[in-house]
């Protein structure tokens, strides 16, 4: 085993820690308590070494850090190699952030029929160990790999825990994924023979492909992009490839729905920017019209079906592909403002969107597993704090100043406008629909005339809302009615109070993060052969 | 001309100057963290806070004219907000004459605010508390978009007064209405900011900054459709906020929210904020080649003065005429900033002594309402005078100052926007110029209606009962309510007066020197045109509705301008069949695509993929690929595997 730089231990411990975990919640699934607890424990546990991490890592350093190698397949030269940059770390610290309170969030939930919790988080931390893998693999084989191994934990989530149609969906969102990792792999073996050719010995090293990638024909390289590409577009998902992620996400579990939109798929935007502009660069710039085309599309188009939506996972699904194109959007438009804008996009919709889903489930935990919009209104009135929450997960989600989500739209839009001016206005026209798609939710969940079949069996929501003022009256009947709906409790306060703290606080002061993306985006652009359309007054950036 | 004169750092009293976002901030965040703890001292809380932030402003505005002129443009850097290589957003301060006004202005008419509310909001105990909570919310954010000192923390200002407004107008979010207006409030709001976003990254593409001393030391050398470009996007944004045509339709609606919000934000305060971003941004609106961005502002000024006018002679509502009269008033303002170096100091100024009369004018309407069971249709009311006599008096010297009665406020802030339009020469002149004035007939015409029709004639309510049945007892409003309103009406009366000498002299390091040019006619013959047209409108006002019965319900049979007049000049109409309703269809039609058409395509193609891979495995040789093609073989037993036990 090589080590490359210090804390390589860090990297092990954050790749071992959740499998351990998963092992040893899976032995304990017999008790649902012990089985419960020792789940968070390794999830938090994951979460301080990422923070540690985190802390160890040199911004200003080398360009992967923390690194360590062991020799896999060696007559082909596939190792088992991790190591992180500053956007896999900040990846590998959402994922961290995320995967406890998503335990903590999934805690009392039913399952199916026969189903453990035990198992069920099991496959949670399988999962994380799987992804942190992903992020971190600087092997380009071991990538694949981890890519498509990364599926089979999210398929059983989905399809052993989740919804009515939930079968179906595992099967679409596997085909899918999978389908497109084929293509990847072909575009993976073809990078090898180059480096066959090239080096006399084949290589799947990261930093060595893209030596030996990057200067190939344009023609070679389109082909090559193409392969890793659709992979990471159906990841991502970018529109006309997203319709296995309104199924997925409507079926899945709450909490499984935070990873798969939070974690699972930003695998797609972190390999535009790992993969795709430094191997590919000729073909990146070449293609980048069509990116934008489907970037900005998936914008308006998302935007609009999210507004058209019923059910509010689905919703969320659809608020997801609007904002990967912002990230998309971001990525090919290659200047450091907006790249470094849809790193911190991808670590900002997690926390915004995860916020929001988790809020979501905790509005149909209430509404007794109900997930149409209009099984619900006036909410507010019973649920104060639940509104209040909701509310700023919207505001986060619309990208209002002041909450993280901003400052990562501003860079990517700001970012982009100087090369893709056309394109960036009718993203940033986007912000309209954001507006109206979470205001819309919010006001038709929480506003108005307590009503709906989930809060007040009997009086169905209003199609066009009258203005009665009989809420008060109705409060009453819900109150001491059949059904007891409470506002948060403590448990759930703790899943947010994280979240809402992040919301703010990288709102206000995003410059931790922006310092550690900065410099790993500068590498990339530099690999890329990219130049900053907009050129700081004194320094020239230089290239690592 | 460099308007952008050396800017220089802040320190000693105005070095503390974050004080002022961070009191109401932290009233804030107490109020919503403390919860049901904090009900019983909120509102106690918020007002201090507001009040506090108040006083360092006097002491703020006593440091800087103890500057020299030359050094009353101070910047205070706080931090690195948004640094990414070329782009550095600061979050910084801006501490000039001009923004030190609008802290006055916001913390002096917000505290009273503040105060009028603890006697307004006494009926909801239980919710005081969280209305405070976001009335200093409001504040906070107001200060921030007046003192930040560049174009993104402007932006966080402004969007997040949107937040707070939104918040406002819903505060009686059990009512459809309520939370409708106040979506719309921020949706047509964000039609504004999409504007101002684009202004601001076309500066950063041309600029490459978005700070206010290097974008305005650096406009001068672009190119003129670049000026022309953030000039009308800039508009754009102002247009969102404060009311303007087109996107003057959530306004009136946004009457919705409790009257002391009306007050501070929908008439005070927020609304001017279009005005505050062009005064701002003279560096840019002064120079030669923006010719064309200041001829669309007075354009879009001169529309919506008369617009607000016309539609303000029809409403019934109390708040409502008032709304559409502060829309108008507005105009007048961006008409004035549109004027250029000519009409900056009077757009501020006629901003100022605005937030006097149109404040006190709200407070009064709320005290009204207050003491007739919220009560807001003017056919309903009538006779107040004798019942609420400290309401009416105030009230009537805000109407007095609004319509421009000779040496109250009015009269000297409309007056010389109105004579600045006439000088502005030519055809041009006379259009702008006649605009105006026939404005100033017409609020005289609205504005008299209202206050025969609420405080004049026969008591209407005696035999009517309210909405929830009961009967109506106006009574006078507590001391809370009516101070507030005596202090608003003293400033009524003097502000005008008092301000337009000083002024001028004192924004010009912000805004530059006042040009005072002279138009066709002369100050005083303006000035006894401007009072005879206005005595004009309200003579006519006392002879349709001075004499005789006034019935309780508004007649239907009507003309077509009153029609037209009460369906808000169609504005509302227009953007229904133009946005809502074919967006409405659009995503229909795309949710029904995306369920059946976009699905299958991607199945189809992906079923064809899988059918070519297996022609191409025959083409290939070579071991890699056979490698690489036995692991699709193998993929393809794993998906069938999947397949079955799907299945099964």
């Amino acid at each position: 085993m090589t080590t490359s730089g210090a804390h390589s231990w860090l990297l092990a411990a954050l790749l071992l820690v959740p499998l351990l975990g998963a092992v040893v919640v899976t032995a304990l699934r017999g008790n649902d308590h012990t089985a419960k607890l020792a789940a968070l424990a390794f999830s938090v546990a994951e979460f301080v070494l990422a923070i540690v991490s985190w802390v160890n890592f040199q911004p200003g350093g080398d360009r992967l850090q923390q690194g360590f190698s062991l020799t896999w397949i060696p007559s082909f030269g596939v190792h088992i190699s991790f190591a992180v940059d500053g956007i896999a770390l900040v990846m590998i610290a959402v994922i961290g952030l995320l995967v406890p309170l998503v335990i903590g969030a999934g805690w009392v939930d039913k399952l199916p029929e026969g189903r453990t919790k035990g198992g069920f988080f099991a496959l949670i931390l399988l999962e994380q160990a799987l992804t942190v893998g992903v992020f971190a693999a600087t092997d380009v084989f071991l990538f694949y790999v981890l890519f498509e191994i990364m599926l089979i934990p999210m398929y059983f989530l989905i399809g052993s825990y989740g919804g009515a149609r939930r079968q179906y969906a595992a099967v679409k969102f596997f085909l899918y994924s999978f389908l497109g990792g084929l293509i990847m792999l072909a575009s993976v073996i073809g990078c090898y023979s180059m480096a066959v050719d090239e080096l006399g010995a084949g290589t799947f090293d990261w930093a060595k492909l893209v030596q030996v990638v990057h200067d190939a024909p344009l023609s070679t390289q389109i082909w090559l992009f193409f392969g890793f590409f659709i992979a990471f577009a159906v990841k991502a998902p970018l529109v006309p490839l997203h319709t296995w992620l309104p199924d997925a996400t409507a079926e899945a579990p709450i909490g499984v729905a935070v990873l798969l939109v939070g974690i699972l798929d930003k695998v797609g935007t972190f390999g535009f920017l790992r993969y795709l502009l430094p191997m590919f660069p000729d073909a990146s710039k070449e293609l980048a019209p069509l990116v934008l085309v489907l970037a900005v599309a998936g914008v308006v188009y998302g935007s609009l079906l999210a507004t058209g939506q019923r059910d509010m996972k689905r919703f969320l699904a659809y608020v997801s592909i609007a904002h990967f194109g912002f990230i998309a959007l971001g990525i090919f438009s290659f200047s450091s403002q907006s790249l470094t804008g849809s790193v911190t996009y991808m670590v900002n919709h997690s926390i915004a969107t995860g916020m929001l889903i988790l809020v979501v489930g905790m509005v149909i935990a209430r509404g007794g597993g109900s997930t149409r919009v209009a099984d619900y209104g006036g909410m507010a009135k019973l649920t104060p704090l639940l509104g209040g929450v909701l509310l700023i997960a919207g505001l986060s989600t619309l990208s209002l100043p002041g909450t993280n989500s901003f400052v990562s739209e501003f860079l990517v839009l700001i970012g982009s406008f100087p090369n893709a001016p056309v394109y960036t206005t009718i993203a940033t026209v986007g912000m309209i629909f954001a507006a109206l798609y979470v205001l819309w939710l919010y006001q038709r969940i929480m506003q108005g005339p307590l009503r709906g079949d989930a809060l007040l069996p009997g009086v169905p929501s209003a199609e066009t809302p009258g203005t009665d003022g009989s809420g008060a009256v109705l409060t009453a009947q819900a109150a001491t009615g059949t059904k007891k709906i409470v506002d948060l409790d403590t448990r759930e306060k703790l899943v947010l109070a994280p979240l809402i703290l992040l919301v703010v606080g990288l709102g206000l002061y995003p410059k931790p993060v922006l310092d550690t993306v900065t410099p790993t985006v500068d590498a990339t652009m530099c690999q890329a052969a990219l130049v900053d359309p907009v050129q700081p007054a004194e320094r020239q950036v230089q290239c690592r | 001309m460099n308007l952008a004169a050396e800017v220089h750092q802040a320190s000693g009293v105005a070095g503390a100057a974050w004080l002022l976002l961070v009191l109401p901030a932290a009233g804030a965040a107490v109020l919503l963290l403390g919860g049901r703890r904090t009900d019983k001292w909120g509102h106690l809380l918020g007002s201090a806070t507001v009040i506090a932030a108040f006083v360092y402003g006097v002491l703020l505005f006593f440091d800087t004219t103890g500057q020299g002129t030359e050094d009353r443009l101070r910047d205070l850097h706080l931090f690195d907000w948004i640094p990414v290589n070329a782009l550095d957003v600061e979050f910084g301060l801006r501490l000039d004459p001009l923004s030190v006004t609008f802290v006055l202005l916001i913390t002096g008419v917000g505290s009273l605010i503040h105060i009028y509310s603890i006697g307004y909001m006494s009926h909801e105990l239980r919710d005081r508390r969280r209305f405070f909570a976001y009335l200093n919310l409001f504040v906070a954010a107001m200060l921030l978009l007046v003192l930040g000192n560049s174009f993104v923390t402007l932006y966080f200002g402004w969007e997040g007064v949107g937040l707070a407004s939104y918040l406002l107008i819903g505060w009686y979010q059990g009512k459809d209405f309520a939370a409708t207006a106040a979506k719309k409030a921020f949706l047509m709001n964000r039609v504004g900011d999409v504007g101002l976003a684009l202004a601001i990254f076309l500066m950063f593409k041309n600029i490459g900054s978005t700070q206010y001393d290097v974008v305005f030391d650096k406009i001068g050398q672009q190119s003129t459709g670049v000026i022309v470009a953030i000039g009308v996007l800039l508009l754009l944004g102002a247009c969102g906020k404060s009311g303007q045509f087109p996107l003057q339709a959530w306004l009136p609606d946004a009457m919705a929210g409790p009257t002391p919000v009306s007050a501070l934000i929908h008439a005070a305060t927020m609304v001017t904020a279009g005005v505050y971003l062009i005064a701002r941004s003279s560096p840019l609106y002064s120079l030669a080649q923006a010719g064309d961005a200041r001829l669309v502002v007075m354009i879009i000024g001169a529309i919506t003065l008369l617009l607000g006018c016309i539609i303000g002679c029809a409403y019934d509502d109390f708040k409502k005429v008032l709304a559409y009269s502060t829309v108008s008033q507005i105009g007048y303002m961006i008409l004035a900033v549109g004027l250029g170096p000519a009409g900056y100091a009077l757009g501020i100024l006629h901003l100022l002594t605005h937030g006097f009369f149109k404040a006190g004018l709200f407070l009064g309407a709320g005290s009204v309402m207050h003491g007739m069971n919220d009560e807001g249709d003017i056919r309903r009311l009538g006779g107040l005078a004798r019942k609420m006599p400290i309401t009416f008096i105030t009230w009537t010297l805000g109407y007095l100052a609004l319509i421009g009665f000779p040496f109250l406020s009015g009269y000297f802030s409309k007056d010389a926007i109105i004579e600045a339009a006439l000088a502005e020469g030519g055809t041009r002149g006379w259009i702008f110029g006649g605009i105006a004035l026939l404005g100033a007939g017409l609020t005289a015409f609205y504005m008299t209606r209202l206050l025969i029709l609420v405080f004049l004639g026969k008591p209407r309510w005696e035999n009517l009962k309210s909405a929830d049945g009961r009967s109506y007892h106006p009574h006078e409003s507590g001391p809370t309510m009516t101070i507030p309103m005596i202090i608003l009406a003293v400033g009524s009366v003097a502000a005008g007066g008092v301000l337009s000498g000083m002024l001028p002299e004192w924004l010009e390091p912000a805004v530059g020197k006042l040009q005072e040019e002279h138009g066709p006619l002369s100050a005083t013959v303006v000035s006894v045109l401007t009072v005879v047209i206005s005595a004009l409108g309200a003579g006519i006002a006392f002879l349709l509705f001075g004499r005789g019965e006034q019935p309780v319900t508004r007649p239907q049979r009507v003309s077509f301008p009153v029609r037209a007049a009460r369906a808000d000049l169609y504005g509302n109409h227009l953007n229904e069949a133009l946005i809502s309703r074919p967006g409405v269809w659009l995503t229909r039609f795309l949710v029904f695509v995306d369920n059946r058409g976009v699905d299958g395509l991607v199945n189809g193609i992906a079923a064809g993929l899988g059918g070519s891979s297996g022609r191409l495995r025959r083409l290939q040789t070579g071991f890699v690929r056979s490698y690489a093609l036995s692991m699709l073989g193998g993929s393809i037993l794993v998906i069938a595997a999947l397949l079955m036990v799907r299945f099964a």
